[in-house]
């Protein structure tokens, strides 16, 4: 499998490590259900049959961490963005009114 | 005694006469040409008994002239280099080649175990599951050795290889596999479009069928054709021609393996020349030309040397000058036989009969065979050959029933032919059953393959030609490359016409579906009788198709033979996808370089040199080689050394290498902010020039790891990490960073290689730094006290760092200089040390000391330790967020009772304590339900002069004195010990203020 990083261009798998799915986010750590929604964001995960949007690594590149969206049943992979600027773009919808 | 090539055609071949190699099979020499296999080179001395089968020891010949030969394996070359189920008919012949038959006692020719036949109701399907199935205590002692003894192919080399393997990465716009008359169409239009070709074939020869067969395009031979194509190619700049290379993999994203024999034609690779290299290559397009493989047709005796597939035998013939027989019956469903029939007349073999499964045969082929005065059989079959080793005779059943006994020695069969398909379907593409070829073809195809020819059901030479020019064409262009014609050269029609056809009713002999893994006709009834019927439990049951032929001549008639047993459909039985590889693919080419002590690489410190020169004995920490200690000479062992170092550095000064930490520079203006979620304790409030020890959990609450960190200026903190987690918290950081907290203004740079760094410890390392450090930097206790850090120079200018750290609970700093004077710095250290006594000192006293002060290391943070567990429970601050402080919280973890860091000694004092002991009470039985805890670290004390521990019992605190059992079941060992606190040495910290 080849992932084309943003920032270093297409490159073999074997350059990246897998975190998982990117749709988990860490919670609020001063919401009143902070210890139901950790444990959640530790530990469960959904099965994903066909796209999926995960974290990647690019740890023999550049140490961007990545969010790939990727066909889990035929690892195609349609899109790849810096895992800072999908955050930041989060983290500006949330804070929208 | 060398044997005359009696079956040699004269004027027939592509071998080179003038070049005869001589070689030895069984221990007998012969002679070959260059450009034989050693199946063509064997059978031109008229071998045909190469082998004898796996289960019933069932003497083998050969079957086939390529790749998918179920039988003709054989043990190549001896001693280190000895390979085992090697086929002879991919194995290129060179001069002094050794091989040697497999799986007969005592001798090829005379078979004791071959008894094995008489005993088959026993081995028939599902034996393994029936029959061995007690005395349970039967199977490991008698069942098992004699199925091993039994049954089996080759012996592995038992010596370590000595050859070199290697890898390689490749890149091209067009990928074409194969190059036959599909695949070099296909590889000279995408070239002449200027798109970038690689072409691959496992051949030692490139032309596939167009070497094997008698064909004239644009009024050249087919072998002239090939050349003035792969000239052509050569010529190329944009094409890379990779003959000997098998592709047996096709991976995601265009990626596929494979696997070039470099060395594999000679009997010892040259100097530096790696064996086999294994290949990634990666292509935008690629091109599946693998051409199709005759399947044989099933019937008695059917795996008697001397019955061959037609499409062999005309290999045989037209590309090595060899006559498989002298005389030949022809059994056939299909119009091919009209080829065979010619080829085999023209090398001078008589053709005794032609016997075809059709009723009736096309007009064309009927008058060839009587113009050959040829006997015709049609609807007729071949029930069994006749033959102990080798072939005498065919049984034909006629049409109307009558038995005709045919004296021959060789039958010629097919049963039609199977597109190779297997790497379309690698990435879960399921091949498609088409009727009218009797075969499947390729189903959906992975994203930029292609598949043109005989692999795609396209048998004809015109049809193949004309496929692979359209598929390079299509493939360079869907690279941007558009100037290439897709025209292929005209040639003349043939006859392609084929009726299914599986096997044979009313055999007298086994008849064999799956030659390597000896399945006959009756197992594949026998697993539908007992409701095998799926073709997965067919498989399974029987093992049909789970040889390291992985079924290639024998999956489709299985299934075909099920269909019919079930009255189903071919495609409703089930299809016949494979996985990788596509041939068997040794685990060295798969190593490669990484074997051994190159299975991962080695680091070694600035100073690793300096420490080697004093006689240092090294231990691997993560990638690195750190020094263990430094004997010196006269010393009993290392506990003598070890024992030194310590005192010495508790009395004068030691110098310890640490530089294998992890380091990281944390940038920013928010760095403090960064760094306060990151660790348990707080960041923020850590002065300018000053240093912290810090904890990191995993977001389960779970201690991770722990360093110091250190603050040069506002927005400018370095800290460092265990040696072994140091790219683990790196990336970890790197996710906080850039994924939870992207808003923050924070960089992390990983400085790990950067700074050598040297912990200085002991009384006197004061004044031995004093003589290091450039003036005017005062590193007196008032003016540099304890955990503070600074940034100066030393040796004269040189860059450094220093920091009043402890790990040895001594007076002690860290020094650290750009990589590449920590050699002259630790020479230096000595040089100037020596008026205080200053030794070095490696992990081992290093370790023996972090325990006197009860420090954690890495058998306390063993990933399920908590901060609280540890005892460090009081460091995590309850003023701020941090990774893992929500989950640290869940009663599991939060439970008072849980097992807590506390030192031991034995009470009897010269007793020894045991890492991993578990701790039971004193008077109960040492039971998992009477398990306390545990111990982690254990050494002899050179300071106290026994034995200390540390270790995790529950409720710890409160039973300081109590007497247990430290019970080692391991070593067999029980050791009264007493609970004490884990300050062991100096527990006011007294010594390291100073």
């Amino acid at each position: 499998m080849r992932i084309k990083c943003p920032y270093c261009g297409e490159r073999g798998n074997d350059e990246f490590s897998y975190l998982g799915d990117a749709s988990v986010k860490r919670p609020d750590p001063s919401a009143a259900d902070a210890s139901d929604a950790f444990y959640a964001f530790a530990y469960e995960r959904k099965n994903v049959a066909g796209p999926m949007q995960e974290l990647w690594y690019h740890a023999a590149g550049c140490h961007a961490w990545l969010v790939v969206t990727r066909d889990t049943r035929t690892h195609e992979i349609s899109d790849v963005k810096p895992a800072q600027d999908v955050a930041l773009e989060q983290q500006k919808t949330a804070s929208a009114p | 005694m060398t044997q005359s090539q009696s079956f040699r055609v004269a004027g027939l071949g592509l071998v080179d006469r003038a070049q005869p190699l001589d070689f030895t099979f069984d221990g007998v020499p012969y002679t070959g040409f260059a450009g034989d296999t050693l199946a063509s080179a064997l059978l031109a001395n008229g071998v045909h008994l190469v082998g004898r089968s796996f289960k019933y020891h069932r003497p083998r010949g050969i079957l086939t002239a390529g790749s998918e030969e179920p039988n003709a394996l054989v043990e190549l070359r001896s001693g280190a280099r000895r390979e085992p189920n090697t086929r002879a008919t991919v194995t290129e012949l060179y001069s002094g080649l050794d091989a040697k038959s497999q799986n007969r006692f005592p001798s090829l020719s005379l078979d004791l175990l071959s008894i094995n036949g008489l005993l088959s109701p026993v081995f028939s399907a599902g034996f393994y599951y029936k029959t061995f199935m007690w005395p349970a205590s039967f199977w490991e002692k008698l069942y098992e050795p004699m199925i091993r003894r039994a049954a089996g192919l080759g012996r592995a080399a038992d010596a370590p290889d000595p050859d070199i393997y290697d890898k390689a990465n490749a890149f091209c716009d067009v990928l074409v596999i194969g190059s036959g008359p599909a695949g070099l169409m296909a590889a000279l239009t995408a070239a002449r479009s200027g798109a970038k070709v690689i072409l691959v074939d496992e051949n030692f020869a490139f032309g596939g069928r167009l070497i094997s067969d008698w064909r004239t395009i644009e009024g050249k031979s087919g072998s002239e054709w090939v050349n003035s194509v792969v000239t052509e190619l050569a010529s190329l700049p944009n094409v890379r021609l990779m003959p000997r290379t098998t592709v047996f993999g096709a991976y995601d994203t265009g990626t596929f393996g494979a696997v070039e024999r470099v060395a594999d034609h000679v009997a010892v690779p040259g100097p530096g020349q790696p064996r086999q290299t294994l290949w990634h290559i990666v292509a935008k397009q690629s091109i599946v030309a693998q051409g199709s493989m005759e399947r044989p047709i099933v019937f008695g005796n059917n795996d008697r040397p001397g019955v061959m597939l037609a499409s062999a035998v005309r290999s045989y013939i037209n590309r090595f000058g060899v006559a498989p027989g002298r005389t030949a019956v022809v059994f056939s469903n299909n119009d091919e036989a009209a080829n065979t029939i010619d080829d085999l007349v023209r090398a001078g073999v008589t053709v005794a009969a032609l016997v075809d499964t059709r009723p009736m045969l096309p007009p064309a082929i009927k008058a060839k065979a009587r113009k050959h005065g040829i006997r015709v059989f049609e609807g007729a079959a071949v029930t069994d050959a006749v033959g102990g080793q080798r072939v005498s005779g065919a049984r034909i059943a006629a049409a109307y029933g009558s038995i005709n006994n045919i004296v021959c020695d060789l039958i010629a069969v097919s049963g039609g032919f199977n597109p190779n398909l297997q790497v379309t379907t690698h990435l879960g593409g399921r091949p498609q059953w088409q009727e009218s070829l009797a075969a499947f073809v390729p189903g959906t195809l992975p994203k930029g393959m292609s598949v043109a020819g005989a692999a795609n059901g396209s048998f004809s030479l015109a049809a193949c030609l004309r496929e692979g020019a359209r598929a390079g064409a299509n493939a360079a262009a869907a690279g941007g490359f558009n100037n290439g014609s897709a025209s292929a050269p005209a040639v003349e029609d043939e006859l392609t016409e084929v009726s299914a056809f599986w096997h044979v009713d009313g055999a007298k002999h086994k008849a064999f579906v799956d030659q390597q893994n000896d399945v006959t006709a009756a197992d594949v009834r026998l697993a539908e009788r007992e409701g095998f019927r799926s073709v997965e439990h067919l498989k399974r049951y029987t093992t049909l198709g789970m040889a390291t032929d992985q079924g290639k001549t024998s999956n489709v008639n299985g299934l075909a033979m099920m269909a019919e047993l079930t009255k189903k459909s071919i495609p409703a039985t089930g299809t016949t996808a494979a996985r990788p590889p596509y041939v068997p693919v040794s685990l060295g080419v798969l190593a490669g370089e990484h074997r051994g002590k190159h299975f991962k690489p080695t680091r070694l410190t600035p100073s690793h040199d300096w420490a080697k020169e004093q006689g240092a004995v090294f231990i691997e920490a993560g990638l690195w080689l750190r020094a263990q200690y430094f004997p010196k000479p006269g010393e009993a062992d290392w506990l003598t050394t070890v024992n030194r170092e310590v005192k010495t550095v508790r009395s004068a000064v030691g110098v310890c290498d640490v530089s294998t930490l992890g380091k990281i520079e944390v940038h920013g203006t928010d760095a403090r902010k960064f760094l306060d979620r990151v660790y348990i304790n707080m960041m923020s409030t850590l002065g300018v020039g000053k240093c912290r020890y810090g904890m990191m959990l995993r977001e389960d609450g779970i201690a991770m790891d722990d360093g110091t960190a250190a603050r040069f200026a506002d927005d400018r903190y370095f800290i460092t990490t265990t040696t072994v987690n140091a790219i683990k918290v790196l990336q970890h950081l790197e996710l906080c960073r850039q994924w939870h907290w992207p808003d923050l203004d924070v960089q992390l740079f990983p400085v790990s290689d950067q700074w050598a760094q040297y912990s200085v410890a002991g009384p006197r390392a004061r004044d031995l730094l004093a003589k290091i450090v450039d003036k005017p930097f005062d590193i007196s206790n008032t003016a540099f006290p304890y955990m503070a850090c600074a940034e100066i120079t030393a040796l004269g200018g040189i860059k450094a760092r220093i920091y009043r750290l402890s790990f040895s609970g001594e007076l002690a700093f860290e020094i650290a200089v750009p990589a590449r004077h920590g050699d002259l710095l630790m020479r230096k250290l000595m040089s100037e040390g020596k008026e205080f006594g200053a030794i070095p000192y490696g992990t081992e006293a290093l370790g023996v000391m972090r325990i006197e002060k009860g420090h954690v290391g890495g058998s306390e943070l063993n990933g399920t330790t908590t901060a609280a567990d540890l005892g460090l429970g009081k460091m995590a601050s309850t003023k701020k967020d941090f990774v893992g402080r929500v989950l640290a919280q869940r009663p599991g973890l939060a439970d008072p009772d849980r097992p807590r860091l506390i030192g031991f000694r034995p009470v009897d004092r010269t007793a020894r304590l045991r890492g991993g002991a578990h701790f039971i009470g004193k008077d109960d039985q040492p039971i998992a339900k009477n398990d306390q805890g545990y111990m982690t670290s254990v050494t002899y004390s050179p300071m106290l002069g026994h034995w200390v521990g540390l270790g995790f019992l529950a409720r710890a605190e409160a039973r300081i004195g109590e007497i247990l059992s430290a019970v080692d079941p391991v070593r067999g060992e029980t050791t009264l010990v007493e609970v004490v606190s884990s300050a062991f040495y100096d527990p006011e910290g007294a010594r390291l203020r100073v």
